[in-house]
């Protein structure tokens, strides 16, 4: 039985649910004047009888979708001789990966005995799974369906019982964004935690050193690799540094002519341009920086006589100033516009020029307003990932100088994450305490920035 | 101060007032011309770069076709198996050059076309059913740096060494121009292949067929949950300490960095769940995760645009509060949400970082058929191709640069036209 | 531009004017054919009026009826709203003010304003009123500008209330402290003319009683022209007032008489409350 099959059938069985119901009420209340007997609206009683019908039944198959793989895999390795259940889990994944992907080619079979069985053992386990879930899920629906139609009389109270679904539905939905934050910290965390128990934690945080080449075979010596985060920081904050010396001042200067200076026509032109600049993907930033922008920023170097990384900290940070223009000059139109006009005229009528307005009454009240964006701005900026992974070295290199090239947290996380990696190596659990601190650092900056940004707000509603 | 004493002053420094206001007014207009700028310069190079890719050269042979054996029927790889379709791509090559080739120049001729040229043979001869001994034109790709030498972006001054193409190479493809063979046609295969180790075979099929099916559980997911969260927090919840929680927690989710939800994806669906890496189901998952932030916030935002008076009329004949949500608030609030569906879907189809985490950047050359193939994403393919060294790769990731901008523009038009009906009301 | 009227205001009066006593003052600010449009909304038509040296006038009229789009004109304050035109001749002390060579920069430095809502700048006490003195550069010295700062609060009466607290947000006082505080904020640049556009209907009646007093006081040195939607406080502090309706000025003249013998038939159906 093919999942997209029983989901189909599902809502079939929903749908007859709902008129099974629907129209057993209006019989039920006395057909065309049913209306005046019945508590709800017919189409309630439609509505409950098909809730009944299908929430249970993809309940039950949403549940055996999350734990599918592992039940299947755990039945397979139970089937496995004694001598291949105890070979180290390295190993054994790579079985069991070898069996999955023979058991899903039709007609294929494994030459080792061992694996020819447990490709069989894993398609009989499938095979009956499959049917068992679907009979499962058939026989409840049919089972709902039963028990609320029993329960469809003309004063049960339909209505209130579809409401208190959707309620429920309503309030489950909104707690997904808790279970992300949730799910992100504990994730990262776990990870995190492992890390430390390879790795302590000071040498993490104070360490000056970064070169994460772990042990390849564990009979490997003296290469377990050092693991100090100071230089990926010091990376970090440069590239982001230098893309705050572009965005900011354009940004910024951008936001005061589009709010105060031009026209209502010319900031209809202006602002959805500047959108435009924010909608672009950050991959084609950095593809922008690799083809263009580096090579120029290392030509410019070299006519001026300076060495130039061709994977410079200068290139990154620029391109990446250009795509943080728009997220500041938004942001910081808003504060400036929400400035209340009182204030722009109560300094226009004691004879100030638009300048003395806007410098010297304007922009110190939409400070909160803007500083809050800067905030989130820099948030921005220190996670940003497509950018430096394309623009920025891997060369962990402890330095000021925005000429040589530097890696940065995101780029580590990346490097360390993709390709193939064993999942309990030092290397790849530090990506997920490197994790831990972006999103650590990130959170803080994103709340103070929001709370300025919001308070500001509220102080002039 | 005397009247006369405080005009002089105050008209001493006009001059000097008025100068900074236009400095400053300057220093405005030079802000935003150089960010629209930076947009004209970004647009320009990646035109400037792509454009070409959407061409490519091709051969038109002329394949002579003489089997001896006779058809064994069924598939075209398999109709004819003894015949050496590569040997039939160089016989019509040099019969166009008129050369004798030695092993030396068999070498060289078959540099001048795709790898793939014997299969086009293949399938072209199968299909037409041609008598033994016919002769038929058949359209293959020329190999990279052919199509390149055509494009005009291989340097013909350097010293052969330093090129990959040999002097006699680049007399032969200068005589199959001139003889109108060599032609610059559509670059259909960018659209029909999936990704290729070959520029002249690769294609973004692949990619965009994964984009699209990403695309479609992010917004099965997000849509409805995103719209049922804002429902709940504008119309339902109590203002206490959990409304609080779960307003700071989507606030913050929205301005976390995306590779983080990369890393939530790789610790819950994959490592967590047993999901299959490189698959679109995941990624779909993980977008949602990503975008329901900015769907939540648009959203709550039109339902807050609805005039309260249109709540209280409801209420007042009777309608219970759901009631109320579902047929009145909702069909007014829906096309402001629409639009930050929209543009939430926008961020998602742009997304690389998290997909990264997942396992979506393998090289993958077959198009995806469902949800649990194996993938990639437009994004990323883009991301896969600027990494590689080829020069023909660079106008590829930027003609792929240029779809993937006209989906992003396309999907922002129908967000600008949502609203604009709306405000036409 | 009508330059053929009389600048000294002795001359022929318009119809509208009517006659009145005093003629004999010297006109401060001379107003003719005065048209303003906000876009396609034509605000005011043909306004003519003179205010002289010494005299507070009230313009009073249903709500949109162009009173501040009037007052609004007198400082160029509509230059900087989008899409206001102004047509006609506004002469300060003889001098056309829409003129090319006049700054307005350096006109609201001589026609100061104070508005419906208290609009203190987000500064200290101090800065508040040394905004204006310190952008027009009318201070040589820090004692100077103290000087300033003490003499314009204690104009208002806000010098005892604040002294020891000059330091503190000017947006932490009350409402009407506020409305003083702006009202000294106008006065530290030294105006000749003070517009005031309703600057009490925000208030409560002791701190409007406040403002009114203040106004009789500072009439002795400024010209005041005060938009008031209430007809009572236009009685109390004003000397003349000036009707108007659908931007027209329809009666202008003493306060006394327009209460009690209306001309026109539209200013007797507004101040008896038929419209409004």
């Amino acid at each position: 039985m093919n999942m997209t099959t029983v989901v189909l059938l599902l809502s079939g069985v929903g749908i007859a649910a709902f008129y099974a119901g629907r129209s057993r009420a209006l019989r039920l209340g006395g057909g065309i004047d049913a209306a005046r007997h019945l508590h709800s609206l017919p189409g309630y009683y439609g509505y409950f009888v098909a809730i009944w019908a299908t929430l249970p039944a993809a309940f039950v198959l949403l549940g055996w979708l999350l734990v599918r793989e592992r039940l299947l895999i755990a039945w397979v390795v139970t089937g496995l001789p004694e001598s291949i259940r105890e070979l180290p889990p390295g190993q054994l994944d790579l079985l069991l990966n070898n069996v999955l992907n023979l058991a899903v080619l039709p007609d294929a079979v494994a030459a080792d005995p061992v694996i020819a069985a447990a490709t069989e053992h894993y398609r009989a386990a499938v095979e009956i799974s499959q049917w068992s879930v679907a009979v499962a899920v058939g026989a409840l629906a049919m089972l709902g369906t039963w028990l609320a139609l029993r329960l469809v009389r003309p004063g049960f109270r339909a209505r209130n019982r579809v409401e208190a679904v959707i309620s429920r539905f309503l309030v489950a939905a909104s707690s997904i964004a808790i279970l992300t934050t949730i799910g992100i910290v504990l994730s990262v965390l776990f990870e995190a935690l492992r890390f430390f128990e390879q790795v302590p934690l000071h040498e993490f945080l104070f360490g000056t050193s970064w070169s994460p080449q772990t042990a390849i075979r564990d009979d490997q010596v003296g290469s377990s690799g050092s693991f100090g985060i100071a230089p990926l920081l010091a990376g970090t904050l440069l590239i982001t540094l230098i893309s705050m010396l572009i965005a900011l001042p354009i940004g910024l200067m951008s936001a005061v002519f589009t709010a105060e200076y031009s026209t209502s026509r010319i900031r209809g032109v202006v602002k959805p341009l500047l959108e435009v600049l924010a909608g672009i993907p950050t991959v084609v930033y950095g593809f922008f920086a690799v083809l263009s922008v580096a090579p120029w920023v290392r030509g410019l170097g070299e006519a001026l006589g300076l060495d130039v990384a061709s994977e410079s900290a200068l290139a990154a940070g620029l391109v990446m100033g250009v795509m943080i223009i728009p997220l500041i000059s938004s942001l910081a139109d808003d504060a400036i516009r929400a400035v209340p006009d009182s204030l722009r005229e109560g300094a226009t009528a004691l004879g100030a020029t638009r300048y003395e307005t806007i410098v010297g009454i304007i922009l110190p009240a939409a400070m909160p307003g803007i500083a809050g964006g800067v905030l989130l701005a820099v948030s921005r900026a220190i996670g940003e990932t497509m950018i430096v992974v394309m623009a920025a070295g891997l060369a962990a290199n402890l330095t000021a100088n925005p000429l040589e090239a530097v890696t940065t947290v995101t780029v580590q996380i990346v490097t360390l994450l993709v390709g193939d990696q064993e999942f309990e190596s030092a290397k790849t659990l530090a990506a997920f305490a490197l994790g831990l601190m972006l999103f650590v650092i990130t959170m803080l900056l994103n709340v103070l920035g929001l709370t300025f940004v919001r308070r500001y707000r509220e102080r002039y509603e | 101060m005397s009247k006369i004493e405080r005009r002089r002053r105050i008209e001493a420094r006009l001059g000097g007032r008025h100068r900074r206001e236009r400095w400053f007014r300057l220093l405005g207009i030079t802000a935003v011309g150089l960010a629209l700028s930076f947009l004209v310069l970004i647009l320009a190079n990646l035109v400037g770069e792509g454009a070409s890719a959407f061409t490519q050269s091709k051969l038109d042979l002329p394949i002579r076709y003489e089997v001896t054996a006779s058809p064994t029927g069924g598939a075209p790889d398999v109709r004819y198996p003894d015949v050496d379709y590569d040997a039939l791509v160089l016989d019509a090559l040099a019969g166009l050059l008129a050369v004798e080739p030695d092993r030396q120049m068999r070498r060289e001729l078959r540099q001048l076309v795709s790898i793939d040229a014997g299969f086009v043979v293949r399938d072209s001869l199968g299909s037409a059913e041609q008598a033994p001994g016919a002769r038929l034109t058949v359209t293959v790709p020329a190999s990279s740096n052919v199509d390149m030498l055509v494009k005009g972006q291989l340097d013909r001054s350097l010293p052969a060494v330093q090129r990959p193409l040999s002097d006699r190479q680049i007399a032969w493809v200068d005589t199959l121009r001139d003889s109108g063979v060599l032609v610059r046609r559509f670059n259909t295969a960018l659209f029909t292949n999936g990704d290729s180790r070959e520029p002249e075979l690769a294609g973004i099929r692949g990619a965009v067929v994964g984009s699209f099916y990403m695309l479609a559980v992010t917004l099965l997911l997000a849509f409805p949950i995103g719209v049922a969260t804002a429902v709940y927090l504008e119309e339902f919840a109590p203002r206490n300490r959990w409304a609080d929680v779960v307003e700071i927690s989507i606030n913050n989710l929205a301005a976390v960095p995306s590779i983080v939800f990369g890393l939530l994806g790789l610790a819950v669906f994959i490592d967590w769940l047993g999901f299959p890496r490189s698959a679109p189901l995941v990624g779909g998952f993980v977008l949602a995760l990503l975008t329901l932030p900015v769907v939540i916030i648009s959203s709550r935002a039109a339902i807050r645009g609805v005039p309260g008076s249109i709540r209280e009329a409801a209420l007042g004949v009777g309608a219970s509060r759901m009631q109320v949500v579902m047929d009145h608030v909702l069909p007014l609030a829906l096309p402001g949400v629409l639009t930050g569906t929209i543009i939430g879907m926008s961020r998602a189809l742009g997304e690389t970082a998290p997909l990264l985490m997942i396992g979506m950047v393998a090289f993958i050359v077959d198009v995806p058929t469902g949800l649990g193939d194996p993938a990639t994403a437009l994004p990323v393919q883009i991301y896969l191709w600027s990494d590689s060294p080829e020069r023909a790769f660079a106008e590829r990731t930027s003609a792929a640069i240029l779809v993937l901008l006209g989906f992003l523009l396309l999907m922002n038009l129908l967000a600008v036209l949502i609203r604009r009906r709306v405000e036409n009301k | 531009m009508t330059a053929s009227t009389d600048e000294t205001g002795a001359g022929p009066r318009e119809a509208t004017t009517g006659p009145t006593a005093d003629a004999i003052r010297e006109t401060c600010i001379a107003i003719r054919e005065l048209d303003a449009w906000y876009g396609d909304i034509h605000a005011l038509r043909s306004i003519s009026l003179d205010i002289a040296y010494g005299e507070v006038i009230a313009l009073i009229g249903p709500s949109g009826c162009g009173k501040t789009t009037l007052l609004r004109c007198l400082n160029r304050l509509n230059d900087e709203v989008e899409g206001a035109r102004v047509a006609g001749s506004v002469r300060l002390d003889g001098q056309e003010i829409y003129a090319r060579p006049v700054d307005p920069v350096a006109l609201r430095a001589r026609v100061g304003m104070v508005f419906q809502k208290p609009n203190p700048f987000p500064k200290s006490i101090y800065d508040n009123v040394a905004y204006g003195p310190r952008i027009h550069g009318l201070a040589t010295d820090r004692a100077q500008l103290d000087d300033i700062v003490h003499v314009s609060l204690e104009r208002v009466g806000l010098l005892k209330e604040v002294r020891d607290r000059l330091d503190e947000p000017g947006t932490d006082l009350s409402g009407g402290q506020q409305q003083r505080l702006c009202i000294a904020r106008t006065i530290a640049v030294g105006p000749e003319v003070i517009l005031m556009d309703e600057p009490c209907s925000a208030l409560d009646p002791i701190a409007t009683a406040r403002i009114e007093d203040l106004i009789d006081e500072l009439a002795e040195d400024y010209v005041i022209v005060i938009v008031t939607h209430s007809m009572q406080q236009a009685a109390r502090v004003s000397s003349r007032v000036a009707y108007l309706n659908h931007g027209s000025l329809i009666e202008v003249g003493e306060t006394n008489r327009i209460f009690t013998n209306p001309q026109h038939k539209l200013t007797e159906d507004y101040i008896t409350g038929r419209i409004g």
